[in-house]
Order: structure tokens, then sequence, then C-alpha cells
């Protein structure tokens, strides 16, 4: 936390693309190599800016999918249909192209290690991109903190990372995740198949005597459906942190 | 509640500018209900002409921010006061 807060004024980096990765058909990885990048914490968002051939500029926030890694940024992007910036970041951009920065942004849904565990993630929709940064910050580290995942998603192919989290749980003794598919299970589905409720946060999520550190990440209704139900649970309000995630752009 | 609204979180970028420096775990005062929290935990609409900070208890204009022409105005309603630590 006091790396970030002593961190000055941000400015516009530019940031070429170095790799696309398809984690499902509308969410897509960008891996940025952005010179003059200061660094981050898992947790952060970046500003994303882009600039058309007559000036005009679109501007959008994303979580940042990966730790630190000298002047590497990932991004996980999902498209919104309507939107205006991830059609081009999902669809169009390319290998070697060139965006703008401005990042890290965000102090206060933030963890690192040295804050503890155990560790609570729950996550709706995208709104795993930042709760992945905090999982794979751990891969390899001690001592181990303690997490459990819960993700909530429509569908099996609107998962994101799901492969990759596969591995994950083999490899990692101190990762479990549970996962639920709200609208449609496919054949043999052995996880959960309804939106989250108390039972289940009940049966999946460490309870409230274990002190869990808790961030809830997704979309809004998500966000306070969990948060009210891990509170009635006797969660301490103060160890729960919570990111609102849906498109968003700045002036 | 609306489901319309993000946090705070997501006007960090708009904060820096103004501020020069991260805000989103700083503590700020509602002038109308007198509540205290981050910035980084009060309500964001974005999708409103502009982008308004709200209140997290009670749901007053803490700020607005509108592009225009020439740059961004920000309009500072209910923020009583901000601390930086």
């Amino acid at each position: 936390m006091e790396r970030t807060a002593v961190r000055g004024r941000l400015s516009w980096l530019a940031a070429e693309v170095v790799e696309l990765v398809d984690e499902n058909p509308t969410v897509r990885g960008i891996v940025l190599s952005c010179p003059g990048w200061s660094g981050h914490l898992p947790g952060q968002h970046v500003d994303v800016r882009l600039t058309a051939e007559d000036g005009y500029q679109a501007q959008r926030s994303y979580s940042i999918a990966a730790p630190e890694n000298g002047e590497q940024v990932t991004i996980t992007v999902e498209l919104i249909g309507d939107g205006e910036v991830s059609p081009y970041l999902v669809g169009e951009l390319g290998v070697g192209d060139v965006i703008e920065l401005r990042g890290p942004i965000g102090g206060y849904f933030v963890w690192t290690a040295e804050m503890g565990g155990p560790l609570q993630l729950l996550a709706g929709g995208s709104g795993i991109v930042p709760l992945m940064a905090m999982i794979r910050s751990q891969v390899g580290a001690t001592p181990a903190i303690p997490t459990r995942l819960l993700v909530s998603a429509r569908s099996y192919d609107s998962m994101i990372y799901r492969d990759e989290l596969a591995v994950l749980t083999e490899k990692m003794e101190s990762l479990a995740v549970t996962y639920t598919l709200t609208r449609s299970q496919p054949p043999g589905w052995t996880g959960q198949d309804r939106r989250v409720d108390q039972a289940m946060l009940a049966e999946a999520t460490w309870s409230s005597d274990e002190r869990p550190l808790v961030y809830v990440c997704g979309p809004t209704g998500f966000v306070e459906t969990v948060a009210s139900i891990l509170v009635g649970q006797g969660h301490e309000g103060a160890r729960i942190k919570t990111e609102r995630f849906g498109p968003s752009g700045t002036p | 509640m609306s489901d319309r609204h993000l946090d705070g979180n997501a006007l960090g970028g708009l904060f820096n500018e103004l501020f020069g420096r991260e805000m989103t775990d700083q503590d700020a005062c509602c002038g109308t209900c007198g509540a205290i929290g981050p910035l980084g935990r009060a309500l964001a609409f974005l999708d409103a002409p502009g982008q308004v900070l709200r209140c997290v208890n009670c749901e007053s204009v803490l700020l607005v921010a509108v592009a225009t022409p020439t740059g961004v105005r920000i309009t500072v309603q209910s923020l009583r006061w901000v601390e930086l630590s």
C-alpha cells in the first residue's frame, strides 16, 4: 500500500502489444510492453486511451490481470456488444499495435502477500480479472496463502482462465476453486448451477471464524448480493473489499 | 440501489489528474450526511451526462466531471473534504 501511496502524478505511456491470448470467444488477454512502467500491485487497474486518426479519443479502465513483471502489463478485455473501445481491443488490435496506458490506478482494491490471509476471492463474470492477478502473484511464492476462489459465470463458454486455473489448483495445494454456472451447464457438469446464495457461500467460502480477507469483484448486483450475505454471515465489513465491474469511460 | 453504478475506484485516473497522486484509498467526507470513507468506495455513475461520484451512504452528489470542448470541468458539490495521508 505504501508503494502506491507515494506514487505521484501519472502520465500517459505508449504501450506496444506483444501478445494476444483468446481466453474465450468474447474475452481477450492483451500483453503490452510499456517502457517507463513503474510496476503495480495485484488488484490495480489501468486507463486505456485510443486515439482515432481524426483525433477523437476514447478512454476506458481495465483491470491488470497479472502481477508486476518489469515493463510488461497484461489486461483482459471482455467484448461489450455496443461498446466503443472493447470491440477494437478484442477484435481488431494486433501484435505490434501501440495504445496508450495510464496507471497503475487504485490503492483500495489491492492485495499483496504481506497482507496475509486466508484469502477469499469471489468473482462474477469478468470480475475475475483483478482476482486472477492476486492468484498469479502467488505462483511459486512461500509461504503459501490459503486461497479460495468462487467464480460465477453464465455458461461454460463464458468462463475465463478455466484451463489455467485447473492447472494452478493441481499445482497449488493452497488454492481451491468453486464454479457456478448460472444460465447453462454442459453435460456432466459437477459444479454449482445457480446464482450465488447463502447456502453456496456457507459451503464454498471461508467462514467468518477464519477471518479471511475478502475481495469481491463483478457486476454491481453480484457484488452487493455477495457482500450483504457475507456481512450477514458474520464477516467484518472492513475485511470485505469490493469492486464493481462494468463498462466505464472517462471524459 | 440502481445497478448502473461502479465504485470510486473507476475514477482513480481522474482523481490522479486532479490531485497528482493515488486517491482511491484516501478518506473523504460527505458534506450532506457526514459519512467518511475512502474515495474508492463511493458510488461512481459513469453513464450519466459526464461522470458523477455519489456518497455511498446518502447518495448525495459529491463531485461531477464533464467533458468540455477543451478539457474536463470538475464541479465539486457535497464533497466536504479529502484527507491526504
